[in-house]
């Protein structure tokens, strides 16, 4: 499946599985795990705030990056970035003046997004006077470097200036890690596992794989699962210090994102929120939940920063292994993916990615599935960049298109053999059954989702 | 400034962290903070910066220790105007 140096444990077990056909319980897999559906979806974005919008905005290719005057006082290189807009609003019909006081950005965004979420699965918001918890439902919702403008805005001038009492009750709130997913606990009163998880950019991908996993082993009925991140230079300064953002499009900030592209300089900061809720299909049947895609499978790996790895490069072997791993526990065969939404961040690494997808997928130029790159559209959103994907992958699979990759029109030289399965504005594809969804972060970690249409 | 003023100030700043609104619409001097409005224990030092930032005064970690009531604020704030 993979070629030698890579193994051929994942390869075995999906053939395997292949032959040994479906229990007869329609709610289990082939090999008895509960089957996991996706049945609530919400979403921050820098180009859409809801569903219903972003759903549009991936269909029009909109662009949600924008020039930004606070990385320009900053002197960063870079001067565009993606953030949502209209939050404020937002957050004013949602949450209490107590509940905001107590939010930072990265809060905001992911309980907007799991609000929504939560609502989008058919399920009422508990009052917070009322004392009922949900015993079966949890939290698995992280962020990269979530919390930083909170450090910079307050923690640190604070203490630096001697002033510790004013930084008041919400500082260790808001900077804790475990911050973003305990506030939804209170806002939604889950009662199951709620933790944050961060693994960078494969964070919010990692997240869902991990709540698929839970309610796999029959631990949960459902996980609120993704990420967030907050709008801030000072999480971005250090991206632009490593000249990892793109410098050369600050006048073209619409097309400042270019996955893909010969003329790819480096990645457009993003953030916002992305939530999915993740159910047993047993549970979203016995109370008729509307089902959106099923979460047939994933992987999660790390290539162990060898084999051409490190903190900040992916290892090609696991990335291809990651994926293999994701395919054969969905019990996917390659060929049976039709489309892919790539981690293609605009770096350097894109060609190595795609190449990656090739070989895991053992397809030759001309044949690979669809390829597209959300952050195309939304910039890099970092913690919260598996959470918005995934949104958007979902979105896809329900309604059977393939967004547009934009900015890359000049396909990269390394890429062009694979140019034919980049759309370049939004395809309808009404059969698309398999897309495979990938994170790969810094740490050398990756994260791979299978989303499959539902069918009984 | 008359003690009824900054009696209004003072449960006009208390107001968002109130869980009670039931008490919030019969307070008087003896409500209890904690008790009867049920304000989260943890955000008392929110409330204090509040006042502070509100009544432009400062008050001392021991101060607050000896609030409790609506009332006690009230006096301790009226002490330092």
């Amino acid at each position: 499946m993979f070629g030698g140096a890579i193994g051929d444990g994942g390869a075995k077990v999906s053939q395997n599985d292949q032959t040994q056909g479906s229990t007869n319980n329609p709610y289990s897999d082939s090999r008895g795990r509960k089957r996991v559906v996706v049945t609530g979806i919400g979403v921050i974005a820098p180009n859409a705030n809801g569903v219903p919008d972003f759903e549009m905005a991936l269909r029009e290719g909109r662009s949600g990056l924008k020039h930004q005057e606070t990385m320009v006082e900053a002197k960063f290189g870079c001067t565009v970035a993606g953030t949502p807009e209209g939050v404020d609003a937002l957050c004013e019909k949602t949450f209490t003046e107590e509940e905001l006081m107590a939010m930072n950005m990265n809060h905001r965004y992911a309980g907007l997004a799991a609000i929504e979420a939560w609502r989008d699965a058919g399920l009422t918001r508990p009052a917070a006077d009322s004392d009922e918890v949900f015993w079966e439902t949890g939290a698995i919702v992280g962020t990269g470097i979530g919390g930083m403008d909170t450090i910079a805005e307050k923690v640190v001038p604070l203490t630096n200036a001697g002033k510790i009492r004013r930084m008041g009750s919400v500082c260790v709130e808001q900077v804790m890690a475990s911050g973003i997913s305990a506030r939804l606990s209170g806002l939604l009163a889950l009662g199951n596992q709620v933790t944050t998880n961060s693994s960078a950019c494969s964070t919010g991908t990692e997240a869902l794989s991990m709540g698929m996993e839970r309610i796999r082993a029959g631990l949960a009925d459902r996980m609120l699962c993704g990420g967030a991140e907050a709008a801030s230079h000072y999480i971005w300064s250090g991206f632009d210090a490593m000249r990892v953002l793109n410098r050369k499009s600050n006048d073209e900030p619409e097309k400042a994102s270019r996955p893909l592209s010969a003329s790819a300089g480096g990645f457009i900061p993003g953030s916002g929120g992305g939530v999915v809720m993740l159910e047993s299909l047993e549970s979203a049947i016995a109370r008729r939940a509307p089902i959106r895609v099923e979460l047939a499978g994933s992987g999660l790996n790390c290539g162990g920063h060898r084999m051409g790895g490190s903190m900040t490069s992916p290892n090609p072997t696991s990335v291809q292994r990651c994926i293999g791993d994701a395919l054969a526990d969905a019990n996917i065969r390659p060929e049976q993916v039709d489309a892919i939404n790539g981690h293609l961040t605009a770096t350097g690494a894109d060609p190595k990615e795609v190449e990656s997808w090739a070989r895991a997928l053992e397809r030759e130029p001309g044949s690979l599935p669809s390829l597209t790159a959300t952050k195309s559209l939304i910039g890099h959103a970092l913690g919260a960049a598996g959470g918005l994907e995934a949104v958007a992958s979902i979105l896809m699979v329900q309604h059977g298109f393939v967004h547009a990759s934009i900015n890359c029109e000049d396909v990269h030289p390394e890429i062009e053999k694979h140019a034919a399965s980049i759309p370049h504005s939004t395809i309808e594809m009404p059969d698309l059954d398999v897309l495979v969804k990938a994170g790969f972060g810094f740490g050398d970690v990756n994260a791979c989702l299978v989303f499959k249409r539902y069918r009984e | 400034m008359e003690q009824s003023e900054v009696m209004e100030r003072v449960v006009k700043i208390l107001t968002p962290w109130v869980k009670d609104e039931t008490a919030l619409g019969k307070v008087s001097m003896e409500t209890n903070i904690l008790d009867d409005l049920k304000v989260n224990s943890a955000r008392l030092v929110d409330v204090v910066i509040a006042f502070e930032d509100d009544f432009d005064i400062e008050i001392a970690d021991e101060d607050v220790d000896r609030v409790n009531t609506v009332g006690d604020a009230v006096n301790l704030i009226s002490g330092k105007l």
